[in-house]
């Protein structure tokens, strides 16, 4: 993986030499909800990546919280070896409560 | 430019286009998933894409100079409040799909280069000018209503990263019609002169926003290419006849016309038939002479320059930060 020309999400980071730093944002839609992957932003520092996240990814609704992520410092894995990569998860159907059986008439488990 | 970004393993440039992986990718979209930066794309999917995103996203930019024209002489503090929320979405939207753009490789800063250099193009509709503040009004019910049609379709689009743009989009962008249309509303019920001049901005938007969505189908030499790979769903001309069939009736509820003599509804096909687009009007536009080219980009050019300093400001706090965090 080409860390320091890509992003996780495949951001280009190194297209002009002038170019701000790029900041993968994340937004939380709620309290209790998850943070997800809203967009990107290109700013100087931290603060000035979560300022720019706010006025582009937070203008109306319910976002109750921001992280913002150097896009380098994100490692994700590839398509290629997402077969293998995977493969543990899927070959385990055991791992799922439909492959038990139940005697009839039992309820509740 | 782009091959350092492919996934392992890497292809050679010029081999990548091979026909198993191109077969690949067409079943992919046949089953409807969707492609993600980092996945293998033909080349020529990811030009289209670059083409169409950057053009989509100078668009927005663009889009904000005529209605900032008028955000000091709006007539009401609640219409002011309303216009400077739509125009900074309009900048919002612009930065979602040039962070769209980035994901395929292309910086942004080399798009708004060739924004500002005159290389790239936008929306022929943002060309011409905003003469009324009854123009205003208009755009949001016309530009930004034509503008739903296209993003909602587009939010069903192929590549991952353009269509989760959209999506954001078309939720705020109702707000942007339903205020345009409100105002039009208001002046149209208002007195003679304010419903004659509301009139007049319904006669001068009516083309070219019907213009916005395209060549006509048989002139269209992107469609075909671009429906295959479901980075588009529909032709220009269906999504034409379906902005028509959304507006004509919003203009009588009104009380305005839309000046074509050949509009009427046909019954059969339950939709309304429109006149002869002047195709001509539309490609001196597009070229480079419609009444407003050169003053919109020398705008940009401005508000670029202008906002230079704060550019190097930014970069003189975080040198100086960096300065004091290491010592």
């Amino acid at each position: 993986m080409t860390k320091d020309t890509v992003s996780a999400t495949g951001g280009a980071t190194t297209a002009a030499e002038t170019q701000w730093d790029l900041w993968e944002v994340f937004t939380q839609e709620g309290e209790g909800a998850p943070h997800e992957h809203a967009g990107s932003v290109h700013a100087t520092t931290p603060e000035h990546a979560m300022q720019n996240a706010r006025d582009v990814y937070a203008r109306r609704g319910k976002i109750v919280s921001l992280w913002v992520v150097p896009s380098g410092a994100i490692i994700a894995s590839a398509p290629s070896d997402s077969g293998p990569f995977f493969d543990p998860g899927n070959d385990k159907a055991y791992r799922h409560p439909q492959f038990y059986k139940t005697p009839r008439g039992v309820r509740g488990l | 430019m782009t091959d350092q970004k492919s996934p392992a393993p890497a292809p050679a440039a010029g081999t990548a286009d091979d026909a198993a992986r191109v077969a690949e990718f067409e079943a992919r979209i046949a089953r409807g998933e969707s492609i993600e930066p980092k996945d293998w794309m033909p080349e020529r999917y990811r030009k289209q894409l670059v083409r169409m995103m950057s053009q989509h996203a100078h668009s927005e930019i663009v889009g904000m100079l005529p209605e900032g024209n008028w955000i000091t002489r709006a007539p009401s503090l609640r219409r002011k409040m309303v216009l400077l929320a739509k125009v900074q979405d309009e900048a919002g939207h612009g930065l979602y799909i040039y962070c769209g753009t980035e994901t395929l490789g292309v910086g942004r800063e080399e798009l708004v280069d060739q924004l500002l250099t005159g290389k790239a193009k936008y929306s022929s509709i943002f060309n011409y000018p905003t003469l009324t503040w009854a123009d205003i009004g208009v755009i949001g019910w016309f530009v930004d209503g034509a503008a739903i049609v296209n993003q909602t379709m587009l939010a069903k689009a192929s590549f991952g990263p353009y269509a989760r743009a959209m999506v954001r989009i078309c939720k705020e962008e109702n707000f942007h019609k339903k205020q345009g249309y409100e105002s039009v509303a208001t002046l149209a019920n208002g007195t003679p002169e304010q419903h004659a001049m509301v009139q007049d901005a319904v006669n001068r938007w009516w083309w070219p926003s019907l213009m916005m969505f395209g060549p006509s189908d048989k002139d269209s030499p992107n469609s075909a290419e671009l429906i295959r790979w479901r980075v588009k769903r529909d032709t220009n001309d269906t999504l034409r006849q379906r902005f028509v069939d959304l507006t004509v009736p919003q203009a009588r509820a009104v009380n305005l016309t839309l000046p074509d003599p050949d509009l009427r509804f046909d019954e059969e096909s339950q939709q309304w038939e429109f006149g002869q687009i002047d195709w001509k009007e539309v490609y001196e536009v597009i070229s480079g002479n419609g009444p407003c080219n050169r003053e919109r980009l020398a705008a940009r050019r401005k508000a670029h320059e202008d906002g230079a300093w704060v550019r190097e400001a930014a970069e003189a706090y975080a040198a100086k930060r960096n300065v004091v965090s290491a010592a």
